[in-house]
């Protein structure tokens, strides 16, 4: 790692948004030789900050200084021809295109008579083998290659434009393990030729495996720099999500479970190897009536593809599901309100809410889809519900007339979830219910999902936040990389520090085994302080 | 009414989409109206009792717009768009002139109602054709129109064989000629059309179930909308109100012109629905304002014959017009005149530094 | 690491030249998905011609096939523009009211004394004008690309009817005409004689010019870029917008250059000529195996798909028994059936 000036310097950073501060004096250094990881939570600032660096979002503060000199991109052209590039996690190539092509568009090399084929091909390849990659028939479409091997093309395009920094932002969440592998061979290649590459991950395994130096962010704040290999793990997931191990084992759940008899119990659902390729593995799940369970993991471990599932918004590959002890298949979520299962959605911009209709239409939307449009719901009827949630959620403000575009984030949430209660559902799974709402909304949701367990109702609860899973679930359902990995059964002493060493704990035997951690390149080996913790603690054996 | 009271009203109806839609109808009334002052004068023909005057000849030519019209609102209204009205109003003219001619039986109330009984199968028949490409083959809706308003203007030239044809029917030519209670029959069925119609799409949860598709299919899909089967109703039913249109417009003249009955009639139903008020990408639609957007067009074709104007550039104009509406429809239109832009964008000016942050733990 | 020098991947030393073009045909097969679509309209053309001659006879001659691209010259035209319109996912309707306007508007001026050379250039600004005025609408104010062009169309229509609605004729020695006019190229027995005319000349050279620029250009591979992703294109530096517009203005010049083809030809022009000629230019283009979602296609099959057109209607009219009207059914039913299997082609590829 050389000692030299970093290549970028991004000094007190800070972008505000109408009503939000993305970034607030944050702080980036990155040098030539290593490989940066950027760490946070959904809503850090993470992708933010990277927009900062390539100008395609202009500072309200700070200095971006790149090469020595204090530079202000215009957009990802902009930064490109000053040796910044970028590569996402959807593949921004052309897979209508060869490949060849697409490492050279937009620089292809030109002659006499136009485009010189023959050439610009040659150079693709020349590209293509700083990578290790010369192998490939450049007149191939890129269609023809793997995701991972599109991803490593877009790379070496970045390295046909002589990029000395390469961002990579997510570009392992649609890998499996020997093509992150694959993936980080040719970092290490690249780190070693002097590039500076600045990896986005919330892969905890990967960052351990492939980064020298990593910045945490936290709800648009800087953190904190650390070299990898001093910071453990433990210590990394508290300061992502903000507690210090004192507050986390504190935090405890305060759901009194009466002893239930999980082998005697029909489940309401059970659900045998369910699993959607690219988004989640085979997964057994049970969830039994009037029971809260919460999906606890970090962000991209499956926790939504696998609700989805369940409710029909995403078709299973794999797997069955026993409804009511009869098996049955959900197609789309007009099957899934039919068995009587309600989703609420994480992304409620793009698909919750209705923008243009008004509360009331978005409240009695779900319960009209199921009549069908020829018995509409008596307007006397409709007034009632809608006047019954409107109170029993406190929607501010409380006219069922206005357009719901109108409403703060976290009405609309209320209206949302006011719509999956009319239809009476049996389950309801309710993804990231709190995410982005104010503290007194969120106290109100959770009231209503104790409530409804208390009825009957069983509830599927999945939220980053680790400290709500744990006070509201009877049964947190653990996931991580796409797969579930345990389940804890809640009890007083179970605290939000269980759940993390569950992932934690998990991870590092995972991915010694699976060959991640490649200790021959010279990576930093991993530390495990804690594995002998076991996976997850029995709740009969505490007191 | 109180000031206060007055002007909020005033505000409310100035903000209703279709308003300046009313205001260019009375503006073009008033137009006629200088040039002969007698032109709003209603008579009462002596001998049969019927309404006489320049009004009722607007409100005769409306009636088909308006089949169209309200049509093409609910076709727009889910994100969609049908090309083929026109073509379907001279397939529907061409088959109801076709069976009267084999039938003869000039006066006969039975052959009059087989005529249109067949030729609206057909036109359900072609708007189900439209139907069944969009919603569950998935076809983009222009492509799938467009070829059905090309062949169908084929089909038509081929029910009649190529000719002109014109058929003798008394109780069809009365629909499209008669009066009733003095009023034209045509205008009070198409009104008589147009109220069901709206009934049955605001009173069911059929127009709600509309724009939500049009709004956002996803999250219609989520709250467990179908869609399909509610596209395919809505393309028939734009096929039907079509072929409605068409027989109203060859029972005129008893004679069905295969290349003229319907000929850019798409750009009437497409204009008056953008005059009413919805946007087309989709979304929430007005019937009312389709009804307004129908009878400013009949206006217009009125006035511009009245005043001398050539009337081929009646297209043209209203082609201008569909442009202008879509310009200010345009994201890019409404933001320069001061809509707030939600998403985050870049911003002109940086604002002064925060304060600084707790220190960064680096280490040597 | 030191850059590794690249192995040279060719044909073994001692093959045979067959099997190096069979090799070079299968890496252009496997290397581009549109080849296989183009490869069976060109066989759909083949099987028609011989169809034809068994059927009717008098097909394979030279004054049909000549006769066949005198005739089509303007639809070529037509469906190399429509092609770049359609490669990066979107569409030109108003490619027959463009004609219509600009013919009229062109004789119209001739018969008025312009000089001829002048009237030419002028018909085809119109195009021009008309094709940008689209693209700004599409690029610039975000209206989708149908309803903009059918907007252009109908506002084309309504300024020809303006102009006027009688057939209005090209004086008989105009120098216009001229690029209408029949050369012999070779004399054959009787009226069996390959004959070209200056029109098929220039349609075959905006044919060789669009290959030029769609396979040899940055410009040309812009557009098969954006209609791979437009998303993509601009994240990766490439000039969209400017691109987009770009497409619109050369089908709106490339349909006044075909006015001018077929005006010559013809020696009328009026208001209601080129209706449904969208439709053609679009159906040549999708048979030639061009997707209609953009991205994939060839203007060499463009062409041929105008010629299967072209050689349907000779067809049609020798067979005698198919009545004239059908013409349009049977086109868009082609066409129908073509967005039908590239819907299925497509759609099996996304699962």
């Amino acid at each position: 790692m050389s000692e030299s000036l970093p290549i970028v310097e991004m000094r007190d950073i800070s972008i505000e948004f109408p009503g939000v501060k993305a970034l607030d004096g944050v702080d980036f250094r990155l040098f030539q030789g290593e490989v940066h990881a950027l760490m946070g939570e959904n809503g850090a600032g993470k992708s933010t900050l990277i927009k900062a660096l390539t100008g395609v979002y202009k500072i309200d503060g700070g200095s971006i200084v790149v090469a020595g000199q204090e530079r202000q991109f215009h957009g990802t052209g902009d930064a490109q021809s000053a040796g910044v590039s970028t590569v996402y996690q959807e593949v921004n190539l052309v897979t209508n295109l060869s490949i060849g092509e697409n490492v050279m568009l937009g620089h292809e090399i030109r002659g006499a008579f136009g485009v010189n084929w023959r050439a610009t091909h040659a150079a693709a390849t020349e590209a293509l083998a700083t990578l290790g990659l010369e192998h490939l028939d450049t007149h191939k479409p890129l269609s023809t290659l793997s995701i991972a091997m599109q991803q490593l093309v877009a790379i070496s395009r970045a390295m046909a434009v002589k990029a000395k920094v390469l961002i990579l932002d997510e570009p392992t969440s649609s890998l499996d393990a020997a093509e992150v592998e694959g993936l980080f061979r040719v970092m290490r290649t690249l780190r070693d030729q002097g590039v500076a590459i600045l990896f986005v991950s919330h892969f905890l395994d990967q960052i351990y495996a492939i980064s020298d130096r990593l910045t945490i962010l936290r709800n648009g704040k800087y953190e904190g720099e650390y070299l990898t290999r001093e910071l453990d793990r433990h210590d990394l997931i508290s300061k992502m999500i903000g507690k210090d191990l004192g507050t986390l084992s504190s935090l405890g759940g305060n759901r009194r479970v009466e002893e239930r008899d999980y082998a005697a119990e029909v489940p309401l659902l059970d659900a045998k190897g369910l699993g959607r390729r690219g988004s989640i593995e085979p997964t057994d799940l049970a969830i039994h009536r009037g029971e809260v369970v919460g999906f606890a993991g970090l962000l991209g471990s499956g926790r939504t593809e696998l609700a989805r599932l369940l409710y029909g918004a995403d078709r299973a590959d794999e797997g069955e599901i026993t409804l009511r002890g009869k098996r049955v298949d959900i197609k789309n979520p007009a099957d899934g309100l039919d068995k009587r299962i309600a989703f609420s959605t994480e992304n409620r911009r793009d698909e919750g809410i209705i923008a243009d209709l008004t509360v009331r239409e978005n409240m009695i939307l779900a319960v009209q889809a199921e009549r069908g449009w020829a018995r509409p719901i008596p307007r006397k009827e409709q007034d009632e519900l809608v006047e019954k949630y409107i109170a029993a959620l406190n929607v501010r403000p409380a006219d069922p007339n206005r357009l719901i575009k109108n409403l703060s984030g976290g009405n609309q949430q209320k209206v949302l979830l006011g719509r999956w209660l009319a239809t009476k559902p049996e389950l309801l799974i309710l993804d990231e219910p709190t995410r982005g709402i104010d503290v007194g909304a969120k106290a109100e949701i959770q009231e209503a999902v104790a409530e409804l367990a208390e009825d009957g109702v069983s509830v599927v609860f999945i939220s980053s936040e680790l400290e709500e899973v744990v006070r509201l679930s009877e049964r947190i359902v653990v996931l991580k990389d796409h797969q579930k990995i345990g389940e804890i059964v809640n009890g007083p002493a179970i605290t939000a520090q269980h759940v993390v060493d569950v992932i934690a704990a998990h991870g590092v035997e995972a991915a010694a085994e699976s060959g991640i951690i490649d200790a021959e390149a010279g990576s930093h080996p991993t530390e495990a302080p804690h594995a002998n913790v076991p996976a997850f603690a029995a709740p009969e054996e505490e007191s | 009414m109180s000031t206060a009271a007055r002007s909020n009203w005033l505000r409310e109806l100035i903000r209703k989409p279709y308003f300046w839609g009313v205001v260019a109808i009375f503006a073009l009334l008033a137009l006629n109206v200088l040039k002969d002052p007698n032109y709003l004068a209603l008579s009462v023909n002596p001998v049969n009792g019927n309404l006489v005057g320049n009004v009722v000849d607007i409100l005769r030519a409306s009636a088909p717009i308006l089949m169209i019209a309200v049509g093409m609102s609910l076709v727009i209204a889910t994100g969609g768009i049908d090309l083929s009205v026109g073509s379907v109003m001279a397939v529907s003219g061409a088959v109801a002139m076709v069976f009267m001619k084999d039938a003869g039986q000039s006066g006969s109330v039975g052959v009059a109602l087989g005529a249109i009984g067949l030729a609206l199968l057909v036109s359900a028949v072609l708007g189900a054709i439209n139907g069944v490409l969009v919603a569950y083959i998935g076809l983009q809706p222009f492509i799938s129109t467009l070829i059905m308003m090309l062949a169908g203007r084929g089909i038509a030239k081929v029910i009649t064989e190529g000719q002109n044809t014109s058929a003798t029917n008394d109780p069809f030519r009365w629909i499209a000629n008669g009066f009733v209670i003095g009023l034209p029959v045509v205008f009070l069925l198409a009104i008589i059309i147009v109220i069901i119609v709206g009934l049955v799409v605001r009173r069911s949860a059929l127009g709600l179930m509309i724009e939500a598709i049009g709004i956002n299919p996803k999250a219609s899909r989520m709250a467990g909308i179908k869609p399909s089967g509610l596209l395919l109703t809505v393309y028939i039913l734009s096929a039907v109100l079509a072929g409605i249109a068409g027989i109203m417009s060859v029972g005129t003249v008893m004679t069905v012109d295969v290349s003229r009955t319907g000929y850019q009639m798409e750009l009437d139903a497409i204009l008056a629905v953008v005059i009413g008020g919805t946007s087309l990408a989709g979304g929430k639609f007005s019937i009312g304002g389709a009804v307004v957007g129908a009878l400013l067009i009949a206006t217009l074709d009125k006035t511009i014959v009245f005043l001398g104007i050539s009337s081929s550039a009646t297209p043209a104009f209203k082609a201008i017009v569909i442009v202008v509406l879509c310009l200010l429809q345009s994201d890019r239109v409404r933001s320069w005149f001061g809509q707030r832009r939600k998403p985050p964008q870049l911003k002109s000016d940086p604002t002064p530094v925060a304060p600084k942050q707790q220190k960064q733990e680096v280490p040597a | 690491m030191t850059t590794v020098q690249t192995p040279r991947v060719d044909a073994p030393v001692e093959a045979s030249a067959f099997s190096k073009i069979v090799d070079r045909v299968k890496r252009v097969v496997s290397s581009n998905p549109s080849v296989l679509p183009t490869v069976a309209a060109i066989v759909i053309f083949v099987g028609m011609v011989i169809y034809g001659e068994v059927a009717y006879g008098r097909i394979v001659q030279y004054n049909t096939l000549s006769n066949l691209f005198i005739n089509n010259a303007h639809l070529i035209i037509l469906a190399v523009g429509m092609t770049f319109v359609i490669l990066t996912g979107g569409i030109d309707l108003s490619v027959g009211s463009v004609i219509a306007l600009s013919s009229v508007a062109g004789v119209m001026l001739a018969n008025a004394g312009w000089n001829p050379w002048l009237v030419i250039v002028l018909m085809v600004l119109i195009g021009t004008v008309i094709g940008l005025a689209s693209g700004i609408l599409i690029q610039y104010f975000n209206v989708q690309p149908f309803i903009a062009t059918l907007a252009m169309m109908f506002l084309g229509r309504g300024l020809a009817a303006l102009l006027s609605t009688r057939p209005e004729r090209l004086a008989d020695d105009s120098p216009i005409l001229w690029l209408g006019e029949q050369f012999k190229l070779i004399d054959g027995e009787k009226v069996n004689d390959v004959v070209i005319t200056p029109g098929v000349i220039i349609a075959l050279l905006v044919v060789l010019i669009a290959f030029f620029v769609l396979h040899r250009t940055r410009t040309g591979r812009t557009v098969y870029a954006i209609g791979g992703s437009e998303s993509s294109s601009a994240l990766m530096g490439l000039a969209v917008p400017r691109t987009k517009i770009l497409v619109y203005v050369i089908s709106g010049t490339l349909s006044g250059i075909a006015a001018v083809v077929y005006t010559s030809r013809l020696g009328i022009a009026q208001n209601i000529t080129g209706i449904g000629w969208e439709l053609d230019a679009i159906a040549a283009t999708v048979i030639g195996g061009t997707l209609l979602t953009g991205g994939y296609g060839y203007v060499l099959g463009s062409v041929v798909g105008a010629l299967v057109l072209g050689l349907m209607n000779v067809l049609i009219t020798r067979d005698g028994g198919i009545p004239p009207e059908m013409t349009t059914i049977i086109t868009g039913g082609i066409l129908l059936v073509f967005v039908l299997l590239q819907r299925a082609v497509t759609s099996k590829r996304h699962t």
